[in-house]
């Protein structure tokens, strides 16, 4: 059993050692190894392409995953209280949004926001005072990516949190409430501090998510290209070690990203005791 | 502090903060899922105007016509179930060895280890296996060895074995949180009443580990369902999923109506086996551990 394991950790880690090692190749050639280089890594860092990709991306996922956990969070502290249509509302549309593949979120939310643009730009240019050809249009963008990454991290972030209010202990609430403290005061001193672990957890994957997504962004980007809108025309273009020492740098942000957020969790972990 | 309320002010209070907190997300699904979806729904029953795109009306045409892509159906309601049982054949006895097998101190390790892959670039993963199964990677290696020429980029298996590296640590993740929390006292006893190695796994740790089990195969199915990158890069656009099919339906053909009709039917099929699956599932008890994450 310990040697099928080992087979699976080869299984699981050769390409990504490829790819590192095929980001250090001297050649143009992907597939030929010509000899140890950083060439390629300089290469991406002065191509203005990927650095106007990666700060569009840096912008929509911190943007979607802010706001999905703050909306999430808010929304799994009060769903409980909620019952009927509304409680029913909006469970199966968090299953929902799960369930529903990006490419059809990604569709769908296209063509929806095509149409409305398009009765709403209509609108614009006739009630438009000046020159019709110089009203304001609205278009996909930063806008449209931001919705529709919140969307699916919206909902994670209420599964995870709502996991996570569940193992805990309704009587440290009822015990803050009966020694005088404000609702605002018991989320802050007792609720918080005991989700955040998991508030911290959903920012991180909605983050993740949102930076790595290709199939949702593919749809709504407009002309904002984002990292793995890049990484994809590329590939159709031709393969180059240039994609690789992008990925490589991609795959050591992330790896700090993770290791960090294991780090808090951990911390957390410790500082109660534990539950389930 | 405020006045002395009422409770019937209390309740009132209390009854705006739960609207105001739950406002933000309800909006985002209703403007971001359910208008959308509804208007897919609209458009699957209207025509394709001259130009491509949508034209008003009502017509069940489309819907009728959902053979012309049965290739793309029957790929994915084929590979997406074998992606599937594949995945977890594969990461059962990873998860066991994770949960049961390997040193607490090792445990965790591991486990990170397992994780690191899905937490980096899925386009990036998916890219490094065109690499290893094109013509200058593992083929090359087989024909060196004297194996024989093959072909594997491009091809079912190609995309097979790229939906089980994808989603492996998913499948993983959830038996080992089964198997982890299996009181292994449960074991001991099965063996001092006589139970063999084989029989104790099939009777008391298989049955126990369900729940993991479950929550694994619908994360993965899910997702392959669902799939566009991986039959993009590794079938080549051989082996069409639906996901190829919309892309290809609503970018090149530009037929609107007919890509709604597609994309609505690759939701009901899922929702509708999901929910079978959950509803058959729950029986055993699973239901109550069946969570996303």
């Amino acid at each position: 059993m310990r040697a099928y394991s080992f087979a699976i950790y080869l299984f699981l880690y050769a390409p990504i050692v490829l790819i590192v090692l095929f980001s250090f190749n001297s050649g143009n050639n992907a597939s030929d190894f010509q000899g140890f280089s950083t060439l390629w890594y300089g290469k991406a860092a002065n191509n203005r392409f990927v650095i106007e990709a990666v700060t569009h991306s840096l912008i929509v996922a911190s943007a979607s995953a802010s706001l999905a956990t703050v909306f999430g969070t808010m929304a799994a502290l009060a769903v409980q209280r909620v019952r009927g249509a509304a409680r029913l509302f909006f469970d199966a549309m968090t299953y929902v949004a799960i369930m529903v593949p990006g490419i059809v979120i990604g569709i769908s939310t296209l063509i929806a926001l095509v149409t409305t643009f398009g009765l709403v730009n209509e609108m614009l240019t006739a009630i438009w005072p000046g020159d019709p050809a110089t009203a304001p249009q609205l278009g996909m963008g930063f806008g449209s990516i931001i919705a529709a990454h919140t969307l699916f991290s919206l909902a994670l972030v209420i599964v995870i949190v709502r996991a996570r209010i569940a193992g805990m202990d309704r009587s440290l609430m009822e015990a803050s409430a009966d020694l005088y403290a404000s609702p605002w005061g018991t989320f802050r001193q007792v609720i918080l501090p005991l989700i955040l672990p998991a508030v911290v957890a959903g920012f991180l994957l909605s983050f993740t998510f949102s930076f790595d997504d290709f199939v949702v962004a593919f749809w709504v980007a407009g002309s904002k290209t984002t990292l793995p809108i890049y990484i994809f025309a590329s590939i159709r273009r031709g393969v180059t070690p240039e994609i690789n020492a992008i990925g490589t740098v991609v795959l050591t942000v992330s790896l700090i990203l993770l290791f960090s957020a294991q780090l808090m969790l951990r911390r957390g972990e410790k500082a109660k005791p534990k539950t389930a | 502090m405020t006045a002395i309320r009422t409770s019937a002010q209390v309740e009132r209070r209390a009854r705006w903060v739960t609207a105001l907190l739950l406002g933000p997300s309800f909006l985002w699904y209703l403007a971001l899922l359910v208008v959308p979806l509804a208007v897919v729904v609209v458009f699957s029953f209207g025509e394709r105007a001259p130009a491509g795109g949508y034209q008003a009306g009502f017509t069940i045409a489309n819907y009728l016509n959902l053979p012309a892509r049965s290739a793309a159906f029957r790929n994915t309601l084929l590979l997406a179930p074998l992606g599937t049982i594949v995945c977890l054949l594969a990461a059962y006895p990873l998860a066991y060895y994770l949960a049961i097998k390997a040193s607490p101190r090792l445990r965790l390790f591991l486990l990170i280890l397992v994780i690191v892959p899905f937490w980096t670039s899925f386009l990036i993963r998916t890219y490094a296996w065109m690499f290893i199964l094109g013509g200058r990677g593992l083929p090359s290696v087989i024909e060196w060895l004297g194996l024989g020429e093959v072909r594997l980029i491009n091809t079912p298996l190609s995309v097979l074995i790229g939906m089980v590296y994808g989603y492996l640590p998913l499948m993983v993740f959830p038996i080992f949180v089964s198997l982890e929390r299996l009181d292994k006292r449960l074991i001991e006893a099965a063996a001092d009443l006589g139970s063999n190695p084989w029989r104790s796994f099939l009777q008391v740790t298989l049955p126990l580990s369900a729940p993991g089990v479950i929550t694994g195969c619908m994360l993965v199915f899910i997702l392959l369902m669902g799939e566009y990158l991986i039959p993009q890069l590794l079938g080549g656009g051989k082996v069409f999923f639906i996901g190829n099919a919309l892309v290809d339906l609503f970018l090149q053909s530009r037929n609107w109506p007919f890509g709604s009709a597609v994309a609505m039917s690759l939701v009901i099929i899922m929702l509708a086996t999901v929910t079978v699956y959950l509803r058959v599932t729950r029986r055993y008890g699973a239901g109550r551990d069946v969570s996303l994450l």
